[in-house]
């Protein structure tokens, strides 16, 4: 029953909305405010103060426990001001091993023409990530969850708080923002050895695709490493340019489920495979992967890697 | 840092120590020495560490020390409660506190702690000065309070100052409703310590040779009063205080019983005026000779003292009628007559044979006056502030030896030469004169003025006020003290008048002083009733005090919310968007709201597909926009037309 009640009372207070698509805007109604211990205290020293300046008849002492109950209210106002209007938006969030700590980013907007301080982003309220947002001023604030399992993370509700300037109130907002992390699969570790590659069987379309030997450049494709874009070319203005090498592109590598032994469950399997796409990336293969059901075709890279474990990270998730 | 058990850093340790330091320091004057040498060796203890990173001392070391100074004050006072031991612990206290401040929970009580010392200050003084001085101090406490709350990047301690100060400006119209609407209740609410009034100066209840002449070294002011009528002539001012009946050879003291109820026969007409009494710990309240009326809580003796119920400390203000010729005692009781000519044997032998031998020559009673008075004149006798020492026999040694003397020295002269001669005499003490304030329109009376006369008893004629000061000195009477002492005398600085612009400069401070005692400090539940009265609330009661404070409140933290509000929102200063998004806001109140992500193009086709009837009025702005914010279009005539299709632009 009291269960029930405090249900009730939350729905009505908190009103949860679900998540939101896009942008938060912090009216009034999704900004709350309490006292804080301190803001109990406070009150609790101006009645003393207040029961002083009856008892000796302080004129003056009226007058100062007026201005500080007056700047006890005024306080609230602008502990609520200091998040009220803030526009919010959730940021991209890199991919991560389960295990690590997903890092969410949250976009803090100020469009008004005050300085905010000391504005609070937290999940459980045992560690908050602070930030100050300048006026006019749009700023990202951090907050790291933890990913203990492959798959979608999504951040669930976060609480943006703060208690600036007096420490009196504590305002919060509650924060449903539609953003998630993709979460690949732990990899094994250690891993079992990379399964033996195959002879390419159309050598020339992957010819110039090794990283053994300089053998010239072309266009840039989105998924091309980082590591080989002609940065020298671009600094000269001749656009993004990839750096091709001859090598062992002649191979061909198949990353395949059933390659590993029969008794392991499918999350150890996972986990195998995520730690065969790191090696042959690391090894500058070019490969592909066979899950049951599922299968990306021959490619190597960064892009090849991020696709492979995206597809183990989502594997029979139902998405 | 916002988390409560977080530590603070040295920096905020810098300023706790700054804020407080400053609030303690008027206490310095009133504190032992060695307390002041405690804390000052436990702030700097606390500096130390926090300069040089080291751990704060154990807590068990802190009791102790805090047992040892709770002791110490003990020893020094006698008690541990009241206003001089209280503060000094509340001091220590405060020293130890610091030593044990580690987190963001410790800082915040160490400035709820330097607020309430903000108010013991105000136990001893309650100036203007006083006032403006607090102020600061509140200011660097509230800044220090801001700066403990930063997160990340802490700006200038001078950026928290003048943030403080906004916060604090935006809370004073609260706090001038409450402060003139809160429901005052009359203190106080308990016992007041002894000592909250120790060292205020005032007359006595007993005269001895010197007593008064000390009291004119204080310029403090005795009362202040603002006259109805037109202000009487200054030889009028008499303003009556302890009558004093019983004489021992040498002090003069206030009668413990009183004889009969005054009954005055008046003439002519009353002056009415309101005094403004400073507090000091006795219980006359003073009046122009003679009083018509009694204030509230409070009775009048026989011989027209007037007595408040209890001591006054705290300023009082009453009004007061007086009736400047008058004539009382006729039928005085003969106890008390006999009483008023009782001297004690074997003390001022010479004046009592001098006594005897005028009543040998005058038989009657008025020339017998005439002739001690003409003595006075006469004879060589010295108006001084510094008059010398007297002996074992006071009077003989100032008539027949000194002959410089205070008022005290002629009045006691004159009354025992009365009694000797067997004319009823007593002393009455009190202030003659006043300093009139034209900023203000009232008179200042200070206790430099203190002044003794005499009053004898005449058949038919009942007591009359012979004053001997004003025949040896009538400048005394008519001009004031300062014109009747020699100027040498050391007279306090503000009572003297010599440099004109200086005299209306402490005038004019005088009336601000008078306002700030009048308006600030001296605000009481009667001032409040009648504040209210006069704007049309008649017989306030708490309720409906309570309720206009709320209502009045309201509508300031409403103002407050929206002052706040207006600077939150996004101002859109570029015509062209500010146009676009008023028509997306008409769209939107019939529930065709555009998507965050929807470029204007997608947005008006989604709008022409369910409204085809706004299709052209649609496509027209969406083009024109478009055009202006994305194109190359730039003309005014361009944007007024944008501007006008959105005007007219209804959905």
């Amino acid at each position: 029953m009291y269960g029930v009640l405090k249900n009730r009372l939350y729905t009505w207070l908190f009103q949860p909305r679900g998540r939101d698509r896009g942008a938060i805007v912090l009216v009034q109604r999704r900004v709350f405010i309490l006292p804080t211990r301190q803001g109990l205290l406070f009150a609790l020293v101006l009645l003393l103060m207040l029961t002083g300046s009856i008892n000796y008849t302080l004129g003056l002492g009226f007058v100062l426990t007026f201005l500080l109950g007056a700047l006890g209210v005024n306080a609230m106002i602008h502990t609520w001001r200091n998040l009220a209007n803030l526009r919010v938006t959730g940021g991209r969030a890199q991919p991560v091993f389960a295990g690590d700590a997903a890092q969410f980013t949250v976009h803090l907007e100020n469009g008004g023409d005050t300085d905010r301080y000391a504005i609070g982003l937290t999940r459980n309220r045992n560690n908050a990530t602070f930030a100050d947002v300048p006026a006019r001023a749009t700023v990202a604030a951090g907050i790291g969850i933890p990913a203990p399992r492959r798959g979608i993370l999504r951040p669930g509700r976060l609480t943006l708080f703060t208690r600036f300037p007096l420490g009196l109130y504590y305002a919060w907002a509650y924060l449903e923002l539609d953003i998630q992390c993709l979460v690949y699969p732990r990899p094994a570790f250690p891993g079992l050895p990379l399964p033996p590659a195959l002879a390419s069987a159309g050598a020339g379309a992957e010819r110039g695709r090794g990283q053994e030997d300089f053998s010239g450049m072309r266009q840039y494709h989105v998924g091309d490493s980082l590591r080989h874009i002609a940065w020298k070319a671009a600094a000269r203005d001749q656009g993004l340019l990839t750096k091709l090498f001859s090598g062992q592109s002649e191979t061909e590598l198949w990353l395949d489920w059933t390659q590993l032994p029969a008794q392991m469950g499918v999350e150890e399997r996972l986990s195998h495979l995520a730690r065969w796409v790191l090696d042959a990336h690391a090894a500058g293969l070019s490969f592909g992967l066979r899950l049951p059901g599922e299968t990306v075709d021959l490619a190597g890279g960064a892009a090849q890697r991020e696709r492979c474990l995206e597809v183990l990270a989502l594997f029979e998730s139902g998405k | 840092m916002t988390d409560p058990r977080q530590p603070i850093a040295w920096r905020h340790v810098a300023y706790l120590l700054l804020s407080l330091t400053m609030v303690a320091a008027p206490h310095v004057f009133y504190l032992r020495w060695w307390t002041i040498a405690l804390v000052s060796a436990l702030i700097a203890w606390r500096a130390y560490l926090g300069y040089a990173r080291l751990a704060l001392p154990s807590r068990w070391l802190l009791i102790l020390v805090a047992l040892g100074a709770t002791l110490g004050v003990f020893i020094s006072y006698r008690t541990i409660f009241g206003r001089d031991a209280g503060v000094a612990l509340l001091v220590v206290m405060l020293g130890l506190k610091f030593l044990e401040t580690r987190t963001l929970r410790d800082a915040t009580l160490l400035i709820f702690l330097g607020y309430f010392l903000v108010i013991t200050n105000f136990l001893r003084d309650q100036t203007i000065p006083t006032g403006f001085y607090m102020l600061a101090c509140t200011l660097v406490i509230t800044a220090t309070m801001i700066s403990l709350h930063y997160a990340r990047a802490e700006p200038a301690f001078r950026v928290q100052l003048r943030m403080a100060g906004v916060l604090l400006a935006q809370s004073v119209p609260l706090m001038l409703v409450l402060f003139l609407l809160f429901p005052r209740v009359p203190g106080p609410l308990w016992g007041m310590p002894q000592d909250t009034f120790a060292g205020t100066s005032g007359l006595s209840d007993t005269m001895t040779p010197g007593s008064l002449s000390k009291l004119t070294l204080s310029d403090a002011v005795a009362f202040r009063v603002k006259f109805e009528s037109s202000l009487p002539r200054r030889r009028h001012l008499y303003w009556r205080g302890p009558v004093m009946w019983d004489f021992d050879g040498r002090t003069w003291s206030v009668a413990r019983f009183f004889y009969n109820t005054p009954l005055p026969k008046t003439e002519g007409e009353a002056v009415s005026y309101e005094v403004t009494l400073e507090p000091h710990n006795r219980r006359w309240m003073f009046a122009l000779d003679i009083p018509g009326k009694v204030p509230p809580l409070a009775f009048i003796s026989g011989d027209f003292q007037i007595y408040a119920n209890q001591p006054v400390k705290n300023r009082v203000r009453y009004d007061m009628l007086s009736y400047l010729n008058a004539s009382y005692g006729v039928s005085e009781n003969r106890f008390a007559l006999r009483r008023a000519l009782n001297l004690p044997a074997g003390t001022n032998p010479r004046a009592l044979e001098l006594a005897r031998s005028l009543r040998e020559k005058h038989a009657d009673d008025l020339p017998l006056v005439e002739a001690v008075l003409r003595m006075f004149r006469d004879q060589n006798f010295f108006y001084t502030l510094e008059p010398p020492l007297l002996g074992d026999h006071p009077v003989d040694e100032f008539l027949f030896k000194t002959r410089a003397g205070f008022c005290e020295h002629f009045a006691s002269a004159f009354a025992v030469l009365m009694r000797g001669a067997g004319i009823p005499a007593r002393i009455v003490t009190g202030y003659q004169g006043g300093d009139m304030n034209e900023f203000g329109n009232y008179l200042i009376v200070r206790q430099a003025e203190a002044h003794a006369w005499v009053e004898i008893w005449l058949r038919d004629r009942g007591w009359v006020r012979v004053d001997p000061t004003s025949v040896v000195s009538p400048l005394r009477v008519d001009s004031g003290i300062s014109a009747a002492v020699p100027a040498t005398d050391p007279l306090p600085f503000m009572v003297r008048g010599d440099i004109e612009w200086l005299r209306r400069l402490r005038l004019s401070w005088d009336f601000m002083a008078n306002s700030w005692n009048q308006w600030v400090l001296g605000y009481t539940p009667e001032r409040q009733r009648w504040l209210l009265g006069s704007v049309g609330i008649d017989n306030a009661t708490w309720q409906k005090l309570t309720a206009i404070l709320f209502f009045l409140a309201g509508v300031i933290v409403a103002t407050l919310t929206a002052l706040a509000l207006r600077q939150l929102r996004r101002r859109v200063r570029d015509p062209v968007n500010a146009a676009y998004l008023r028509f997306c806001d008409k769209l939107r109140r019939k529930g065709l709201s555009r998507d965050p992500t929807e470029g204007p193009v997608d947005y008006a086709r989604r709008v022409e597909g369910s409204r085809p009837d706004l299709k052209p009025a649609v496509a027209a702005i969406t083009r024109l926009y478009v055009a202006l914010r994305y194109g190359t279009e730039r003309g005014t005539e361009a944007l007024m037309d944008l501007q006008r299709r959105v005007r007219q632009f209804s959905a």
